[in-house]
């Protein structure tokens, strides 16, 4: 078995001197997609921004089975991590193509890049036809599938996404989370997904972690946790 | 008739360096919300180092070309070890810097090269330009050199990778981290495209106003109201306001109240545009919610 693509032990993340997150484990497996699940406020967000160093942290995280050396956020991206932030980053002011021209700002594989925005087009043909709009006009879910395609233009090996599902009609957060296991499974990019809506995190996830106030409260199989009943009756509402 | 068309046209050049000046006054501010007050001196220290390359021999294009790429390097190096330490400083502490840099520069061209008035010689041919009757030569390839200057910004940041990325960490710092790109030194090459671009403007203003350590004081400042006429955020309508002013300052100037007191045009500009219409002409209101 390969080691896992991102491990994380006795992850403590900080805001300024505040302590949000007090010793969490979980792993992501190489090609899986691993959800953390939890109320607002739980912790979260948090523990994708210090994945990503965009906010102080302590103990230990593991890339690939190697402590992550990156200590800056765009050595963290360099590394193949790319992060979908919450609120969704988007450039407003830039057009959609320049948009997903940042995405691939660090690539120097001009024709892959190429064949990139074709793939990300093809899983988000609405995308294509408003590359020269505004991105700041977008609905949320274009800014969505916008903030996800830009991501995948990295061509990560790692992909974070901070509640893709937040603010959307349910139809399209389908249709976000098919292209998701697309991704996953066709493009053999790890996924690590916050999410609130747990029901559909854990369809595609294979491994989920139930963060509360900061810590993990029970993680391991999605099926297992699935079939929890404590996490069934407070989180999954049946 | 011809003395109104003179007095406009000659308002052009001028308002050509203050068109760039100001532009590079709003490339800092777009980066970091803060005018940098030291852009004028800044702009005069380099016009020095371009007098000083022509009094020893240096043929006057190259000592341009020279000027442009040494003001790039200072400007950058003077982002990186002196204004980025105040980052997270509050605003007044950045404020104070820029000040104090526009009196360390101002104060070192002094004692380097003195406070007597220099003549700074002019790139272009004695004589006005295609029987141009209402510009000197000078005034002609100012405007040129200006235009020239324009159209090489905005081919940079509307075409280049690098400035793409420059305009989107001006916009969103987060987000531009997460792509990969490295904000910080972003921010440094903005800082050398403005000194570079303000040593034009000084080596273009110079032969006009005459090269002295306090030759840009007012040129800032008509800059200023330039930038603030046309929208501080706006890079376009700064330019804009920047020839705007020019033609203004000479206008009223030769007309209206005379040569003396003529910088107060800028004030009046300044505070009218800030009572009647604070984000400029071109500005984007920002509407905060509380």
């Amino acid at each position: 078995m390969t080691a896992p693509i991102l491990e994380a032990r006795a992850l403590e993340a900080f805001y300024g001197a505040v302590q949000v997150v007090f010793g969490v484990d979980f792993l992501v497996e190489d090609g899986g997609v691993t959800t953390l699940l939890g109320a607002n406020g739980a912790g979260k967000t948090t523990i994708l921004r210090a994945i990503s160093a965009m906010i102080r942290r302590a103990g230990r995280i593991d890339f690939r089975g190697a402590p992550m050396a990156a200590r800056a956020t765009e050595d963290v991206a360099r590394l193949g991590v790319a992060h979908v932030p919450d609120g969704r980053g988007t450039f407003t002011d830039l057009t959609v193509e320049e948009n997903l021209r940042l995405g691939a700002y660090i690539r120097k594989d001009r024709n892959a890049v190429k064949a990139d925005f074709e793939r990300v087009f093809a899983y988000f043909p609405r995308l294509a036809e408003r590359r020269r709009q505004q991105a700041g006009t977008l609905s949320g879910g274009e800014q969505q599938m916008l903030a996800i395609a830009r991501a995948l233009l990295l061509r990560p090996s790692l992909l974070l996404l901070d509640e893709p599902s937040f603010g959307l009609a349910p139809l399209i957060v389908a249709d976000i989370f098919k292209i998701l296991r697309a991704i996953n499974q066709t493009d053999r990019v790890s996924l690590l997904i916050v999410e609130q809506n747990a029901n559909l995190a854990l369809d595609l996830a294979d491994r989920a972690y139930l963060i509360e106030t900061g810590r993990v409260v029970i993680g391991g199989p999605a099926a297992t946790i699935r079939n929890d009943d404590s996490v069934r009756r407070a989180y999954l509402g049946y | 008739m011809v003395e109104f068309l003179h007095q406009f046209a000659s308002g052009l050049a001028l308002g050509g360096v203050y068109a760039i000046t100001a532009l590079a006054l709003v490339m800092i501010y777009q980066a970091t919300h803060l005018v940098n007050f030291a852009q004028g001196e800044m702009a005069m220290f380099s016009t020095y180092f371009a007098w000083k390359l022509i009094d020893s021999g240096t043929p006057y294009w190259l000592a341009f070309v020279a000027t442009v790429l040494v003001s790039f390097v200072a400007g950058l190096l003077i982002q990186r070890f002196i204004v980025r330490p105040f980052a997270r400083a509050p605003i007044l502490a950045s404020v104070i810097v820029f000040i104090g840099l526009a009196f360390i520069f101002n104060a070192m061209a002094g004692w380097l090269y003195g406070y007597t008035i220099q003549s700074f010689d002019s790139p272009f041919p004695g004589r006005p330009w295609f029987g141009n009757v209402y510009m000197s030569a000078h005034e002609s390839g100012a405007v040129l050199v200006t235009f020239a200057v324009l159209a090489l910004v905005y081919g940079f940041f509307r075409f280049t990778p690098l400035g793409l990325a420059m305009r989107a960490s001006a916009q969103n710092p987060v987000s531009s981290r997460l792509v990969g790109i490295r904000v910080g030194w972003m921010l440094a090459i903005g800082w050398g495209l403005a000194a570079a671009i303000g040593s034009v403007a000084g080596m273009m203003a110079a032969p006009i106003v005459y090269l002295d350590p306090n030759m840009m004081s007012g040129i800032l400042l008509y800059s200023f109201a330039g930038a603030v006429l046309g929208g501080i955020d706006n890079p376009w309508g700064a330019v804009l306001g920047g020839f705007v002013v020019g033609v203004l300052e000479n206008l009223v100037g030769a007309y209206l109240v005379g040569a003396e007191v003529k910088l107060s045009v800028a004030l009046v500009i300044i505070v009218g545009v800030l009572v009647v219409r604070p984000s400029g002409l071109f500005g984007r209101r920002i509407v905060a919610r509380v």
